[in-house]
């Protein structure tokens, strides 16, 4: 296929001759034909000749030209409607662009859909979702992880050749390992967070999904940087990622925690995990043990510092505006509203929202002294794999413990990527996840390559990619 | 109908309308009033869209700032703003951008004839857009013009010093011209670009008594002393009968010249307060802050004072301070002869000069005349007794220590000379006979 290729590849053969971009959107609207509905994957469409028509009018000198890509249904766009995965947004259109997409658009790159999700950003499995619990390309049966489970997918059955998530608790790392393709959570203000439909503001990031580290890396250098639209974004200068990668790598050192390979981790994949440490040794890297007594209180305090963040930011939707009415919010939404509401609440915001805040400084502490003994911190990504369609849904707690290792991260806001790396016993993908220091990108792109370099899980797809159809 | 048992505590909480080119968080005009129809200064920020963000406007930091300094506040060095939630079809997210525990400016002052009223705190927020009630086919309907929404808003909150209706009123005035001679705002009560509101409770003791009961709606410094006379004369006859007034909010009426109940206690909104994630911490340092200090103009106070000292007499002086033009012109004149403005200033204020005359002017036409000046102190010095003697009680005044009575003093030396008496010499002449 076409769209198996990396976008500099792509790019190379468009300036050739040898590949007709056209042929490529073709392939992906091949593909979202035949896989999206049955799978849930998106949620509103482009119309090919419209893409087609765009394509016919970009300058072939921009840095995407007609690269592909779906948005997570949480970014605003003017062409197409918005819905966050909610029937209360369902006919709501943006008048202008989320930051993410302007970018992406000046660059020369195709909008082709709006991926599935759980709605508002609240669940891990994109079962939460008003237009149907997405299911896992590698298996329809197992959910196919969230909350930015819709765009992972998308990757995996190259519907576009990258996509753009949204990770708040784990929303871009949890799908990613099981789809089998890399996902990047950026360093909280690497990325413009204007025009994404916010769930918690203080730990939403806007990040890529691709199917190889050298493709995050040419999406992160078209997106990242200060936006004068959102205060929280940062001055830090953009390094030239494509560059870094493919520098040769460094001997680093990798920081490895006992705490986090604790009980309710799957053993296959705590020894996947360990395997993947093995490797970067034979690769140079040095392995050394860091302690992070962490994960189940960092848990706890992100389930009060997201849910308190919701309630006050989905409380614009009282129905005044926006159509739909405030019963149209899912079980799951309505869960998260009450327990930050509550935690605000005046006599309980000391025991429960202030304590968290004090949770967060202590998280960063921590971080920074795992830090001073290594570069980059390994650990798993989820603790199970994909759980059958409906089995998270009926229990809120499970949905919760899945971001059982991402949490952390989301709230000292680090970056971290997740690496395919190796397949289950069930046939099901696998992803760990390196976790690096605040604006080092460039390291965990150019770690993840050098192993990319090494290994061929990420060249696997789904079975039914496949079948003829 | 006033009980000597029971002392007002009263405090008032002003609401200041900045007049920034652009609004709080978005480069929006800002100009609600001017607008020629509703709804066209919007954006998705103002307008509270999915995915908006808000990014502070730095003008509007420094105009509430320079509030701050000019009630002499102290600025905070780490400030931030929180979020304030609360359910109304005027507020586009759900919540208003505020500030809760750290405001930009605390612990300030300001000087009346009844004593200092203390400044509890000047912090920045953002106004709401606003409802327009009408009926449209037939059908009663609520619009919202949104315009309004985001325009910065300052707000300043004093301790419960005032006394009663006249010192509110003087210290209301106070802070509006204070405000209006920073150029940050027009304060014009008509357009709502100041709002007041009045917190008021009785006491009989030193203690803050165990209930508030705050009054909305006003809309004029007249108003404001109303509702105090008003409330006094309630919340006595209650407290009279034994009883405790209720904890609320109630509105002010203009045509009954009363307040009525609007909203109690039990009612009060939980506005769970938290810090807005989507704005870092800002950070005031010491440098900064001076930097903003050296910028305050001369305010009206010391613009009086240092009439009044150069001969001024109190009342034109007053009247000066409030006219930034004619200000300007008076100072022209002292930067050419600092010995003619006390004459100056009393030709200007009773029009026997034209303000549109150019300093130079007005320096060359009191020269000519003041061949007629008498600066000779034996001629001024019967004057001044003779002043002294039939103003005891000003004189009693100014030796317990108001000094500012002094131009007052010098009103009715002028006056005595028809305004030919050379104020340095007679003013010093006062002094020295009143030590």
């Amino acid at each position: 296929m076409l769209l198996d290729r990396q976008i500099t590849e792509l790019l190379a053969g468009y300036r050739d001759g040898s590949i007709d971009p056209v042929l490529v959107i073709e392939e992906a609207y091949a593909n979202i034909k035949a896989h999206s509905q049955n799978l849930n994957t998106l949620i509103s469409v482009v119309d090919k000749e419209k893409a087609l028509k765009e394509l016919s009018l970009l300058d072939k000198n921009l840095p995407l030209y007609g690269i592909p890509y779906v948005l997570k249904d949480s970014y605003v766009t003017p062409e197409i409607r918005t819905t966050c995965a909610s029937k209360l947004l369902d006919d709501y259109v943006s008048p202008y662009s989320a930051t993410v997409h302007q970018k992406l658009k000046n660059a020369g790159a195709i909008l082709l859909a709006k991926g599935n999700q759980d709605a508002w950003g609240h669940g891990a499995s994109t079962e939460n979702s008003d237009y149907g619990m997405g299911k896992n390309p590698y298996d329809p049966e197992r959910v196919v992880g969230g909350s930015s489970g819709g765009p992972a997918a998308a990757v995996a059955l190259r519907m576009c050749s990258f996509a753009i998530g949204e990770d708040t608790g784990g929303s871009i790392r949890n799908p990613a390992a099981w789809n089998n393709i890399l996902g990047l959570r950026v360093t909280y203000g690497r990325v413009s967070r204007y025009g994404c439909v916010a769930y918690a503001s203080s730990m939403d990031t806007v990040g890529p999904f691709a199917k190889s580290a050298e493709d995050l890396a040419v999406v992160l250098g078209i997106i990242a940087g200060l936006d004068k639209y959102d205060a929280t974004s940062s001055p830090e200068p953009v390094p030239d990622y494509a560059k870094a990668i493919s520098t040769p790598l460094k001997k680093l050192k990798i920081g490895i925690a006992d705490d986090m390979f604790g009980p309710g981790l799957d053993s296959e994949i705590a020894k996947n995990t360990r395997a993947f440490g093995s490797v970067l040794e034979s690769m140079g890297c040095q392995l050394t043990s860091v302690s992070l007594p962490i994960a189940e209180v960092a848990l706890a305090a992100y389930y009060i510092i997201a849910p308190s963040e919701t309630s006050s930011n989905l409380a614009r939707y009282d129905a005044v505006r926006y159509g739909g009415t405030r019963d149209l919010f899912s079980q799951e939404t309505m869960r998260r509203i009450m327990i930050g509401s509550y935690d605000l609440s005046s006599g309980y915001y000391d025991a429960y929202y202030r304590k968290a805040l004090k949770i967060r400084t202590i998280l960063i502490e921590t971080f920074k002294q795992a830090f001073k003994q290594c570069d980059v911190i390994l650990m798993p990504e989820n603790p199970i794999m994909p759980p059958k369609l409906g089995d998270l849904i009926s229990d809120p707690l499970a949905n919760m413990l899945a971001d059982l290792y991402n949490t952390s991260v989301s709230l000292i806001g680090s970056p971290a990527i997740v690496v395919p790396s190796g397949f289950h016993a069930n046939g099901l993908p696998i992803g760990v996840q390196l976790v690096g220091q605040k604006f080092e990108e460039a390291t965990l792109l150019n770690l993840a390559h050098a192993y990319q370099a090494k290994t061929s899980w990420h060249l696997t797809k789904p079975a039914i990619l496949e079948k003829k159809v | 109908m006033t009980d000597t048992k029971y002392s007002p505590v009263i405090g008032a909480e002003i609401h200041i309308e900045l007049k920034t080119k652009s609004k709080m968080f978005c480069g929006c005009v800002n100009n609600p009033f001017g607008a020629d129809k509703p709804n066209i200064y919007t954006c998705p920020v103002c307008l509270g869209l999915p995915g908006a963000l808000p990014v502070p406007n730095k003008k509007a930091i420094e105009d509430c700032l320079l509030i701050g300094l000019a009630l002499n506040c102290k600025i905070a060095n780490v400030s931030k703003f929180d979020r304030k939630h609360y359910f109304y079809p005027d507020l586009p997210k759900g919540y208003q951008i505020s500030q809760y525990d750290e405001p930009f400016c605390q612990n300030g002052y300001l000087e009346t004839s009844q004593g200092r009223v203390g400044i509890t705190r000047v912090h920045m927020e953002e106004d709401t857009a606003k409802l327009l009630h009408s009926t449209l086919d037939g059908k009663k309907v609520t619009l919202v013009d949104f315009n309004r929404s985001g325009v910065p808003l300052v707000e300043i909150v004093t301790e419960p010093d005032i006394k009663n209706a006249e010192q509110a009123k003087e210290l209301l005035k106070k802070i509006r011209d204070i405000v209006r001679a920073l150029g940050v705002s027009d304060c014009d009560m008509e357009k709502g670009s100041m709002r007041l509101e009045c917190n008021i409770s009785l006491t009989e003791s030193s203690s803050l008594p165990p209930y508030k009961v705050e009054v909305k709606n006003i809309n004029s410094f007249r108003y404001f002393a109303n509702s105090i006379t008003y409330e006094i004369a309630r919340q006595t006859e209650i407290l009279s009968a034994g009883k405790l007034p209720v904890q609320e909010t109630r509105g002010y009426r203009a045509d009954t010249n009363s307040t009525v109940s609007q909203r109690t206690k039990e009612e009060a909104a939980d506005y769970r307060y938290f810090p807005e994630p989507d704005i870092p911490p800002l950070l005031f340092p010491k440098a900064y802050t001076e930097s903003i200090r050296a910028r305050l103009p001369l305010l009206p106070s010391d613009r009086i004072s240092s009439l009044v000292t150069q001969g001024v007499s109190q009342k034109s002086a007053e009247l000066i301070a409030k006219n930034e033009s004619l200000a300007n012109l008076l100072s022209e004149i002292g930067a050419i002869d600092a010995s003619l403005i006390a004459h100056a200033a009393n030709l200007l204020v009773n029009k026997k000069i034209s303000s549109r005359e150019s300093a130079s002017t007005i320096v060359d036409t009191i020269r000519r005349s003041n061949s007629s000046r008498i600066s000779d102190p034996s001629v001024l010095e019967p004057i001044v007794d003779k002043v002294i003697k039939d103003n005891k009680q000003v004189v009693f005044e100014y030796q317990s220590g108001k000094l500012g009575v002094l131009g007052y003093l010098m009103s009715f030396v002028m006056k005595e000379t028809s305004g030919k008496a050379d104020a340095k010499i007679a003013s010093e002449l006062l002094k020295k006979k009143l030590k």
